[in-house]
This record gives structure tokens, C-alpha cells and sequence, in this order.
């Protein structure tokens, strides 16, 4: 079989799945600070109980992040050596400072974070919480600095080499800060958020539904709620718009296929939803007139380009990118809704504690979220391809030349297998934490012995290790 | 001193950490079947490197990243020529990180024994992967003019030289872990590493030996590079470390037979180094396709901004680093929230 193919699927897959981990690092982390820092401001025991429930999730999230995440790092020379070539200069540089400032942080503090709640004051552990969330952040920033670079590239001068073309970096600052960045990053860092807020605002609709935790339940439901439904409306009129408009300025191909915009037109429609016919060259479906264009440049009356103003061989796959891209979009309105009723309820006589068909939508919303996320990464990524740089190397151009089908058979085929297995375990074991629910609150949780400013801690540390 | 030579003597230094830290994690993976029995004493071995397992790993991701973007010839050429053993490397890395996370999950015999048992193979050859990549670093892999490695099947790296440095690997991870777990633990699992201890030193050093002869036999490069010039001042110094890790452990000095053992691990990479400076990959078919840290760099401007990086990150690294080990120092307790 064609090691091409192989490599795509292989990458596509693990990266997928991946990508269902950090987001959860990253908003369920930044829950738990807030939830520390709610517990030094009230002293309302909730809020601990809250933190020791949910470090014993995030520590499942975080290996499992951290066990498909190395995988990445290995496939670019792995199945993409000369794509590795290319572009080592640049993006291998932007790697390494992702291991050196960013995991580092991460993995150091994970262990503080995991067990420090009976070995830290508050106040310290809230720091190493912090710290953690920090890093997955920080890691976020570089990765998707990255990524951006691979979108619109700039700050390079190819040059030609005994390997063949080197792209060789020229202006760091030019690479780190390329257009399409810092869009990007908010984009995903917003979506993040609401991906750890849905999972918070999903577990606690279920004890809520089952009238389980309910002090604990109602305390979290409220904050995953107002957060969630704050950034939900950011996202569609702030961030979601902001990184389309960055695409049409830099990518314009990839918008036309992601809309299945055949013809340059004026008042371009939006889909909701429809259906790209590639070799009538049509698109149908149901769309708002002139959405497009209002998204694009501000204007219903501005053109945008359609795909028959590029060559033919700079096309994205188009029906897959529309189709992903739209499930993405669709999931983007229907947040706010979710939000905005969820708050008309919170706000008169805090019904939303007890409207059951309600307590259900929330219980969804994390899968959704997370379907929205990976929807939105697969419209950045199909969406750009035949490229691999944008503009510069093609994807079918990147593959290690060595590579056999054979091996890559094997290899996809042991991911396929083994993501399996650990997918079906994580759920089982989300599901057996979440089944257990927050223990309750001892007199060892709340008492106030522990270690909390830098000197009790290492003089605590000097004693115990005598 | 140029920039390639700085980035060759970091990335040594780099893989060094990632075998001193994470090489102990494997070793009491290694030995977790049989230096602990019980549930307890299983749950003591694994929360030995509980708090810092992870953090240790991050040196193999720095080290895959720094080669990446130092010398992205030859990370394209290691990684794509032995593609078999990388995913293979990449399976007992996954295998191994959520053992160690999923084993604690259940109170139930069988699920527990299971996970043991995952996190101990896995451990295991992990080390041996490791060895088998070092011998054929040492003994050099059939690069071809383009700069890759042209093998028809893993078989052509699994050779009698490179599957000897796997065993040894292991027999030198065992003894790293065996003499962590020395200062990590008391009562039984203490008993049965102490005794292993002089057991373990004596097979590594069989193995060792016997590699080295080898190293001789079949006129590696690598090798016969310490006949000449003051390189074989490394070698001397690993001896005198495994030396050291000798005479503290029988004084019952724990903490410096393992730095002693932590010191033995750097200075056996450093002549590795030493010994292919200044190529980073030999090939068996032709000494002009060689990839050195010249031929296979990144540009200067790369180099430049990767050592500022360098510069500003790693001393946060090691400061927040010993601050974790210091936290975490003595013998493991443990409490109802550890693995």
C-alpha cells in the first residue's frame, strides 16, 4: 500500500486523538485555579472538596495527554523525514523551545499538582495547580506557533543544499509572530476553555440529574455555566470571526472550499448545511445570503473568491473541508443558545438546578465541544492541504523516501489498536471517578498544618527527609 | 568553539540527563516484579518515581526536539531509518506512562498485577531499545548518499553487536534503579536491592567488558579513536565512578553510591560522544556519507536563537527541578492519594 496514504491516515488519527486530552488539560486547569483561588477567598469548603475531585481527573486527562502527545513528536522523522529537512531550521527550533520552556514546566509540577493537596497549605497548591496549567498553556503557545508557521510562512530564505531545498530562518521574531498566530492561538485557547468548562458543566448536570453532590454539584455547575456561556458568545463574534477573517486575508483558497465556493461572487452566501458535489462543481444546501461576505470583510457587498480563481491543484479535498467545517460552525451557534438559556434560568430563581431536560443538553455539551474542536482543527488541516508549508511544500513532497507501505500498515494498525484499548480504559476510569463522586471533606482536607509559603515548605521538607 | 560543536556537546549532555533520570525510573521498572512482592511493597516501588516519572521523560522530548532542530539531517535519518523501533519505542512509552497511572485506579488483585506487569516489561525493553540504538550508533548503519538509512528490514539493526548493548543497557538501568531504590525505600525492598546489588554490578560489568572487546574485534571507528589523544580520560573517569559506586555502597553510603552511578551513566555517554565526535552517524557504506554535526546542522542563525533559548530555560529547568526532588526527597510514605 502507498506509505503516502498510510502516513496521512496515521498522523490524522494520532493527532486526533491527542487533541481530545489538552484542551482538558487547559480548561479544566484553568477551573481548578479558579476553584483554588475561590476557596482562599470564602473558605467555603465546596471549593476544596471541588479541587480534590477534580486533580484525581485531571491526572488521568494529563497521562493520557502526555502518552499520545510523545507520539507526535517522533512521526515528523519518523514518516515525514524530508518534510523534517526542510523545515528542521525553523520548526524543529520551535519544538525544542516547546520542550524546554513548556514541558519541563509541566511535568515538574505535575507531581506537586497530583499529590500535593496532602502535602501543601492551599495557597501552595493553588501555586503548583497554577504552574501546570501554566505550562500546558505555554505548550499550547509554542505548538500552535508552529502550526501557524506552517500556515503562513514567513521570517525563511530557502537556500539549496546537498539535501535539496532548506528553508533557513532569517528573522525569529518574523517566525514566532506570524499573521495567522496570534488568531490561532486565541481561537484554540478559547475553545479550550469551553471544552474544560463543558466537561465540568456536564459531570455536574449528572449528579444534579441524579440527586447526588448536590451542594458540590450546584457550586460548579454555576461557574462551568458562566464561563462556558460567556466564552461561547467570544467565540462566535470575537475569536471564531477574527481567525475567519485571517484565513480569507492569507488563505483564501482554503475559505472558498470550506464555504464550497465554486464562482467569485458578491452577497456570497453562508451554509448552515449542504452538500458540495466536486466534479458538477456545485454546492447546495441551506444558506443565509451574503453571510459570507459580511464574515469575510465586514460587507455584504464585497466579493470573495471562489475556488475557480485558484489552479485546480492547489484545492483543498473541498466537500471534507466543507463538511467538517460546518459541523464546527453549527456547534459555534448553538453554544451561545445553550449558554444564554442556561443563564435565563440561572438568573430567575436559579431554576437550572432543577429543569431536567435542561440538566441533559448540559450533560452533552462535552462531547460536543469536543466534536467542535476536532471539526475546527481538521477544517485548519484538511483545509490546507495539498500543502504541507503553505505554498511552499506539498504534502505528498514531505514523506520519508524510504518508508515502506508494509511498516506503515503495521504501525497505523498497532495505533488503531491500541488508542482502542486506552480510549475504552480512559472512559471506564473517568466513568469510575465520576461514579465515586467528591469524597467528603475530613478534618485532615480543611485543618491548616500543612505547609503554605516557600519557608514552611522547605522547612517542613528539611525535617521529613532527616 | 563553534556553534556545531556547542549543540553536539548539549544534545550529549541532554541524552545524558534523560538516561541519569529517566534511566533510574526504568530501572526500578525493571526490578518492580521482583524487588516487590506485595501490594504495598509494589505500591512503594512505583511511588519511588511517582512525583517525577514524568518530568524525567520530558529529557527524551527535549533531546528529540534539540536533534530536530540542531540537526535535522540526521533526526530525519535516525528516526525514518529505524522506523520499526521507534514505534516500538513509542508503544512501551505509552504501555509504560499509563501502567503507571492506571494501576492505582482499581482496588482489584488481577488489575493490579496486570498493570506490574505492563510497567516492568515495558521498562525493560525500553532500556534494551535503548542499547540496541546505541550499538548501532556505535558500530555505524548503512547510510546511503542521500542521508538516509537504506535497510531492507529491522532485522538488519537487530545484529549481534547492537542486541549485546541492549543487554547490557539493561543490566546498567537494573543496577541505576537498583541503588535509587536503595535510598527510596526500607524493610523488604531494601533487603532483596542490596543483596541484588553486587549481583548486578558484576553482570554489568561482564557485559561491559565483553562490549568492549568487541568494540576492539570488529575495529569499530568509534571505538579506536580512545588509542589515541587525551579522549581516554572519559572512559577512566566512568571507571572510576563504577569504581566509586563499588566502595560507597558496601560504606552503606546510599546517596553517593547513586550519584556515583548517576556520574558512571554520563561519563559511558560522554565517550560515546568522544568517540563519534565529530560525526553523529557513521555509515557502513561509505565514510564520506557520514553525517557529522557540520554536514547535517542547522544554519548558524538557528543554532544561535536555539542556545539563547537554551540559556534562559534550562537554568529554570534545573532550579525548579532540584526544588521538586528536594520536595519529594527521603523515603516514600504513603498516603491514600498516591498511586
Amino acid at each position: 500500500m502507498d506509505p503516502e496514504f498510510l502516513s496521512r491516515a496515521q498522523f490524522a488519527l494520532t493527532i486526533s486523538f491527542h487533541f481530545i486530552y489538552p484542551p482538558i488539560s487547559m480548561g479544566l486547569g484553568l477551573l481548578m485555579v479558579i476553584m483554588g483561588l475561590q476557596y482562599l477567598r470564602t473558605k467555603d469548603p465546596v471549593w476544596r472538596q471541588a479541587s480534590f475531585f477534580w486533580v484525581k481527573v485531571y491526572g488521568l486527562v494529563f497521562a493520557m495527554g502526555i502518552a499520545t502527545g510523545v507520539v507526535q513528536e517522533f512521526q515528523f522523522g519518523t514518516n515525514w523525514a524530508d518534510y523534517s529537512r526542510y523545515v528542521g531550521n525553523v520548526f524543529g527550533s520551535l519544538l525544542a523551545a516547546e520542550g524546554v520552556f513548556a514541558f519541563f514546566l509541566e511535568g515538574g509540577f505535575l507531581g506537586l499538582l497530583l499529590f500535593g493537596g496532602h502535602r501543601l497549605g492551599p495557597r501552595m497548591w493553588l501555586l503548583a495547580t497554577f504552574l501546570v496549567v501554566f505550562g500546558a498553556h505555554f505548550s499550547a503557545l509554542w505548538i500552535i506557533m508552529a502550526n501557524s508557521w506552517m500556515q503562513t510562512p514567513q521570517g525563511y530564505e530557502l537556500a539549496q543544499t546537498q539535501w535539496g531545498t532548506q528553508a533557513f530562518m532569517t528573522d525569529f521574531v518574523a517566525i514566532v509572530l506570524t499573521p495567522s498566530f496570534l488568531p490561532r492561538l486565541l481561537h484554540t485557547l478559547v475553545a479550550s476553555w469551553m471544552v474544560g468548562a463543558s466537561l465540568v458543566l456536564s459531570v455536574s448536570a449528572w449528579y444534579l440529574l441524579k440527586h447526588k453532590h448536590q451542594a458540590f454539584a450546584k457550586k460548579s455547575l454555576a461557574l462551568a455555566l458562566w464561563v462556558f456561556a460567556v466564552l461561547s458568545v467570544l467565540q462566535l463574534f470575537v475569536f471564531g470571526a477574527q481567525m475567519a477573517i485571517t484565513v480569507t486575508n492569507y488563505q483564501p483558497v482554503k475559505l472558498a472550499a470550506m464555504e464550497g465556493l465554486w464562482q467569485s461572487q458578491a452577497c456570497a452566501p453562508m451554509y448552515l448545511v449542504g452538500w458540495v458535489n466536486e466534479t458538477a462543481q456545485t454546492t447546495t444546501g441551506l444558506s443565509i445570503p451574503c453571510l459570507l461576505s459580511v464574515l469575510a470583510y465586514m460587507n455584504p457587498q464585497a466579493v470573495v473568491q471562489g475556488l475557480t480563481t485558484f489552479p485546480s491543484d492547489t484545492w483543498a479535498p473541498v466537500n471534507l473541508t466543507f463538511q467538517v467545517y460546518h459541523i464546527m460552525i453549527d456547534l459555534g451557534f448553538l453554544f451561545p443558545l445553550i449558554g444564554a438559556i442556561g443563564i435565563f434560568f440561572w438568573w430567575f430563581g436559579r431554576q437550572v438546578y432543577i429543569v431536567r431536560p435542561l440538566l441533559w443538553v448540559f450533560v452533552s455539551t462535552i462531547v460536543l465541544t469536543q466534536v467542535a474542536t476536532i471539526s475546527g482543527w481538521w477544517t485548519a488541516e484538511i483545509g490546507r492541504q495539498p500543502w504541507i508549508v503553505w505554498n511552499l511544500l506539498r504534502t505528498q513532497d514531505a514523506v520519508s523516501p524510504l518508508l515502506r507501505g508494509d511498516q506503515v500498515l503495521l504501525s497505523l494498525l498497532m495505533f488503531i489498536v491500541l488508542y482502542a484499548l486506552l480510549f475504552a480504559l480512559f472512559i471506564f476510569l473517568l466513568n469510575q471517578k465520576i461514579q465515586e463522586g467528591p469524597e467528603a471533606l475530613t478534618e485532615e482536607h480543611l485543618h491548616a498544618s500543612l505547609p503554605d509559603t516557600f519557608r514552611e515548605v522547605f522547612r517542613q521538607a528539611r525535617a521529613s527527609g532527616e | 568553539m563553534s556553534l556545531n560543536v556547542i549543540w553536539f556537546i548539549l544534545f550529549v549532555i541532554i541524552i545524558s540527563g534523560y538516561l541519569i533520570l529517566d534511566g533510574f525510573d526504568l530501572g526500578v521498572g525493571i526490578l518492580h516484579m521482583f524487588a516487590a512482592k506485595t501490594d504495598t511493597e509494589r505500591r512503594i516501588s512505583l511511588n519511588s518515581i511517582g512525583p517525577i516519572w514524568d518530568g524525567n521523560e520530558v529529557w527524551l522530548v527535549v533531546g528529540g526536539g534539540v536533534l530536530f532542530a540542531a540537526f535535522p539531517v540526521v533526526y530525519a535519518a535516525l528516526f525514518s531509518g529505524f522506523y520499526a523501533a521507534m514505534m516500538l519505542v513509542l508503544l512501551f512509552l505509552i504501555l509504560r506512562t499509563v501502567a503507571i497511572e492506571f494501576r492505582s485506579k482499581r482496588d482489584q488483585p488481577r488489575w493490579r498485577s496486570l498493570w506490574d506487569f505492563i510497567f516492568a516489561l515495558s521498562s525493560a525493553l525500553l532500556a534494551f531499545l535503548y542499547g540496541v540504538a546505541f550499538g548501532n550508533v556505535i558500530s555505524g548503519v548503512p547510510l546511503n548518499q542521500q542521508g538516509y538509512i537504506a535497510i531492507n528490514s529491522v532485522l538488519d539493526l537487530l545484529h549481534p553487536f547492537a542486541l549485546w548493548m541492549g543487554v547490557t543497557t539493561v543490566a546498567l538501568l537494573a543496577l541505576h534503579g537498583a541503588l535509587y531504590l536503595n535510598l527510596k525505600t526500607t524493610g523488604a525492598i531494601q533487603a532483596r536491592v542490596q543483596k541484588w546489588t553486587p549481583l548486578l554490578m558484576g553482570a554489568f560489568a561482564v557485559c561491559a567488558a565483553l562490549a568492549t572487546v568487541w568494540m576492539f574485534i570488529d575495529q569499530f571507528p568509534s571505538a579506536l579513536v580512545y588509542l589515541q589523544g587525551w579522549t581516554l580520560i572519559l572512559p577512566l573517569l566512568a571507571a572510576l565512578a563504577f569504581a566509586g559506586i563499588f566502595i560507597l555502597e558496601r560504606r552503606g553510603v546510599e546517596f553517593w553510591a547513586f550519584i556515583c552511578s548517576s556520574a558512571f551513566v554520563a561519563f559511558a555517554l560522554f565517550t560515546l560522544g568522544a568517540g563519534l565526535f565529530p560525526n553523529l552517524l557513521r555509515s557502513t557504506i561509505n565514510p564520506q556519507y557520514n553525517l557529522t554535526i557540520y554536514n547535517a546542522a542547522s544554519q548558524e542563525n538557528t543554532l544561535t536563537v536555539m542556545l539563547i533559548i537554551a540559556l534562559i530555560g534550562m537554568p529554570f529547568v534545573l532550579a525548579y527541578s532540584a526544588g521538586v526532588y528536594y520536595i519529594f526527597r527521603g523515603k516514600v510514605h504513603l498516603s491514600p492519594h498516591s498511586y
